[in-house]
């Protein structure tokens, strides 16, 4: 018997389907807005002259950037519980991928201050402002735009990581395209359509982002 | 962790040995096959006729847009439809090999073309072919560049084949969740397998960043 091609039933779910994109957008969102607060201090510790800090930074990253982030969700899934801390599976994810993406924009953030020119400090303390001041209204704002390029490749590959909440039954896109495909067995269809979905938001993703880098020139 | 995790790990030894071989089998296929079929793209987008660019152009951009998981599970579900009869391990393979070769394509291309054109003109005006161009010309600089970021998407690839496991592949990861089905201690199994993916991925990277300075010289 041969197979034959028919979306009906795919797009009778397709709400289903958008519903489970939100919500991965959702996730994603969260957990780049946490990354982002660990990144940005992460990157000062990184580059900071404490040696301690820039040591615990080191460790930081190496250990989150070499574990799948498949085993960091069932750890904290499912193994946290055992030292008592419950977390449901919307808050265990978004810790999980938050903790996950504050590794690497620690990286991001680090070749970000690295790109910042000195005499732009030097000038910022020059005209009286204190190291704090010269960090946050001086050096941040460049360094965020120096970063953009590569803030935004690792929120889009963030947001692809959001399939892995599937596998602890949160429902998101790759959840719903899997309950479509053995509900139905739509196989062609279900994958092709939740595929679709996903590059067409990477793709919106990254022509957002070079609108940004456009409105901003590079320093 | 107490004497009953150790003891528990005992029994466990041939299951978890499997299990780890597996995992390093899996990464290795596939690192090595997307890795020729990354350097074809590459070669075909950085100098491909149209057309051919084209196709490699949807292959990446689709392969690179699309979670590993859903790319693992589609290749679990999808062959049995053209009447392709693969095995969790062939399609969980299959799916990697996919997604390594599109990653591989991206730096070969990126690495190619930075290399100034006149190289090309210079090596085609002294009589080589396009291929021996390739091979003693361009692809010996071109290494250099591929190898950092190379090495990297070796490590996500290995961090990847965790994922395996969703379709029932028996690597190290399937294998601790077996185990801790038996045994209930999920938190020191967990963290056991935690340290076993960063003692590999760390070592990938160390063995890069060796080869990498031996290069520079």
């Amino acid at each position: 018997m041969g197979y034959s091609i028919n979306f009906s039933v795919v797009w009778g779910s397709f709400d289903k389907l958008l519903s489970g994109l939100s919500l991965g957008l959702g996730l994603a969102a969260a957990a780049v807005l946490m990354g982002m607060i660990i990144g940005l201090i992460g990157g000062f510790a990184s580059v900071s002259q404490i040696k301690a800090a820039r040591t615990i930074a080191a460790l930081y990253v190496t250990v989150l950037r070499n574990l799948p982030i498949l085993v960091i969700v069932l750890i904290a899934y499912f193994a946290l519980p055992d030292l008592g801390i419950r977390l449901d599976k919307y808050t265990s994810f978004i810790l999980s991928l938050g903790f996950y993406a504050g590794a690497y924009l620690t990286e991001v953030f680090r070749a970000g201050l690295l790109s910042v020119p000195k005499g732009v400090i030097e000038a910022g303390r020059a005209i009286g402002l204190t190291r704090l001041q010269t960090s946050v209204w001086v050096v941040a704002p460049i360094m965020l735009r120096n970063a953009l390029p590569a803030l935004g490749s690792t929120m889009i590959s963030l947001f692809k990581d959001t399939s892995i909440a599937a596998v602890i039954a949160v429902p998101e896109l790759t959840f719903q395209a899997r309950k479509i495909n053995t509900e139905s067995f739509r196989v062609v269809e279900s994958w092709s359509v939740a595929s679709a979905l996903y590059i067409a938001t990477c793709f919106l993703l990254a022509a957002g982002l070079r609108q940004l880098e456009r409105r901003f020139p590079k320093f | 962790m107490d004497a009953s995790f150790f003891d528990e790990l005992w029994m466990a030894r041939s299951a978890l040995a499997s299990g780890l071989f597996c995992t390093i089998g899996v990464s290795a296929a596939a690192i090595t096959a997307g890795s020729l079929l990354g350097l074809l793209i590459g070669v075909s987008l950085a100098e491909g006729p149209k057309p051919l660019k084209l196709a490699c152009r949807i292959y990446v951009d689709v392969l690179r847009g699309t979670p590993v998981l859903v790319l693992v599970l589609a290749a679990f579900y999808l062959p049995a439809v053209f009447r392709l009869n693969l095995d969790a391990l062939t399609s969980g393979i299959l799916a990697l090999t996919l997604f390594c070769g599109a990653h591989v394509g991206e730096i070969v291309r990126g690495a190619l073309q930075s290399i100034p054109p006149g190289q090309i003109e210079a090596g085609r005006s002294i009589g080589l072919t396009y291929p021996k161009i390739l091979v003693y010309v361009l692809l010996p600089q071109a290494l250099r560049s591929i190898l950092p970021t190379w090495i990297n998407t070796g490590v996500e690839l290995v961090k990847a084949s965790t994922l395996l496991s969703v379709i029932g592949v028996g690597d190290f990861l399937l294998k601790v969740q077996e185990i801790i089905g038996r045994t209930f201690m999920s938190l020191d199994f967990y963290v056991l397998a935690g340290c076993f993916y960063l003692a590999v991925n760390f070592a990938v990277e160390r063995l890069g960043k060796a080869v990498e300075r031996r290069l520079a010289h």
